[in-house]
């Protein structure tokens, strides 16, 4: 399912048995790859994770060897290394898959981050509707029966799209609420506990524990072009087999369609990055490079790696008021800008797509768009903006005809989910 | 010493008293929530600056070094590796 003729590289995460295997046990993981090195074997790992140029997985794509090394620097007694396995992203598989299927990967990762920044504490967080990922952790961790050298806790983080923010993470394992706060301080600088604290995504702290094992130099044979390396990616719409695939970075999209089966119907629009990402146009974007500088460049993001293919028979300002409406609704309703523009934002949407719009709709949607960016404690209500902003310019005709009170589109409900 | 206006986005309840204070330097949205022109401030508006700091009612505006200011999304899809805070963190 991951190697075709246009893809040449091997899964890396995924390598080992079929998915349908289930999760590695501790004996098959260290068969496969070997032990974990341990320290003083370490030394120098910091330097190595920066020379592969692994990038973060959760969203922001924040160079991982940068990020140990900064709270490195700060790292007194108690720093700790959060493992965010949150993965609140509506349509994001990849991390409940690694988590299911690879747990002693994480965990390895997890260890090995530890290791290099000094930390006393190493917390699994696992967003908690992800029972096969909880469960598997869970055991894994059972497995390894307390020999790995810190103190590993598992926390389920709890429903929502907003929990897995670093902010939200270090405040809901504080006093147990998962909301961002307005502190200016980061994690890394003060953290749980009050102590700095890396968060790293699960997927990151996996392609570190094979990079400790193998090296920089092999991390970086993987890739097309300036990303190196390889990624998970969850695709959704309508291809033959859907779901979480590896990808070498720099594939093109028509690749990666080609990756899944191929498409079951023509594509109008993709969605790239996820809620937090933005739309995009097939003919934008298919021969394309999925590199995360290529699309930087292109005003796009690589986010989480979800890639939502949108038929082109279905309206796009259908399928753009759907994820408006959930990400207002996702809203932890502290920011007034967040409440109340995204709301906004939400329900002149909802007029356009379905019912009759106002005459000033279209344009305050541009206004409010601009107007939200960098106006809340955390970046939700810029990924919001973000993802409208995509969608009045890819499907500007669309939105045209809707404030006009027509739609293009044959099968007014095509798309929905 | 140059500063720039930091809004706690929780704790501001869009009374709007620091835009009647400093219309040159912040705005009211459609709700009424401030949204502060980006930069330094500039150095002529440091006393009423610091006035309508005090005025807020629920203390929700402060004077900060810019290099405290938090990157934006914005500033980041423009060069992707620049900000550390993300969803998922990282």
């Amino acid at each position: 399912m991951l190697a075709t003729a246009t893809t040449t590289i091997e899964p890396r995460l995924l390598a080992g048995q079929p998915f349908a295997a289930g999760a590695e046990s501790w004996d098959q993981h260290r068969a496969r790859l070997g032990e974990l090195p341990r320290s003083p074997g370490l030394a120098g790992i910091i330097p190595s994770i920066e020379r592969s140029g692994l990038i973060g997985r959760g969203g922001a794509g924040f160079p991982v060897g940068r990020k140990w090394r900064s709270v490195a620097e700060r790292s007194r007694r108690g720093a700790v290394v959060v493992a965010n396995g949150a993965e609140g992203e509506p349509r994001s598989a990849k991390d409940r898959a690694l988590m299911h299927l690879r747990p002693h990967l994480v965990i390895d990762g997890g260890v090995l981050a530890r290791a290099a920044i000094g930390a006393d504490e190493l917390v699994i967080y696992v967003g908690s509707e992800h029972g096969e990922a909880v469960r598997s952790m869970s055991r894994a961790i059972a497995e390894r029966g307390g020999r790995d050298p810190v103190a590993i806790r598992l926390v389920e983080a709890p429903r929502g799209y907003i929990s897995g923010e670093s902010s939200a993470v270090v405040h809901y394992l504080n006093p147990r609420d998962a909301r961002p706060t307005s502190a200016l301080e980061r994690p890394f600088e003060r953290g749980v506990g009050s102590h700095p604290t890396l968060v790293q995504n699960v997927e990151s702290l996996a392609h570190a524990a094979l990079i400790a094992r193998f090296g920089d130099a092999w991390y970086r044979e993987a890739g097309r072009g300036r990303t190196r390396g390889t990624a998970l990616v969850t695709v959704s719409g309508p291809v033959r087999f859907p779901g979480v695939h590896e990808i070498e970075y720099g594939i093109t999209m028509a690749d990666l369609v080609a990756m899944t089966g191929g498409a079951t119907t023509e594509i109008g629009a993709i969605l790239i990055g996820g809620y937090f990402g933005g739309w995009g146009s097939v003919r934008d974007l298919w021969g394309a490079p999925l590199d995360p500088v290529d699309l930087g460049e292109a005003g796009l993001g690589f986010g989480c790696g979800l890639i939502g293919l949108l038929e082109a028979d279905a309206c796009g300002v259908r399928a753009t008021e759907r994820i408006v409406r959930y990400m207002a609704a996702e809203s932890a309703r502290q920011c007034g800008p967040c409440i109340f523009g995204l709301g906004a934002m939400a329900a002149a949407l909802d007029r356009l797509a379905i019912r009759r719009p106002l005459p000033d709709d279209l344009e305050n949607l541009a206004r409010w768009s601009a107007q939200i960016v960098g106006r809340g404690a955390c970046h939700h209500p810029d990924g919001a903006a973000a993802l409208l902003t995509s969608g009045l310019r890819v499907f500007g005709d669309d939105f045209d005809r809707h404030q006009r009170g027509h739609c293009a589109h044959p099968s007014p409900r095509a798309g929905e989910d | 010493m140059a500063v720039s206006l930091h809004v706690d986005r929780i704790h501001c309840e869009g009374y709007g008293m620091c835009a009647e204070l400093l219309p040159e330097a912040i705005e009211l949205d459609d709700w009424g929530y401030p949204m502060i022109r980006d930069g330094v401030l500039p150095e002529h508006l440091g006393a009423l600056a610091e006035r309508a700091v005090e005025v807020c009612p629920v203390l929700a505006l402060r004077l900060v070094s810019p290099e405290r200011m938090r990157p934006t999304l914005q500033s980041r899809s423009l060069a992707p590796h620049t900000a550390l805070r993300s969803q998922g963190g990282g």
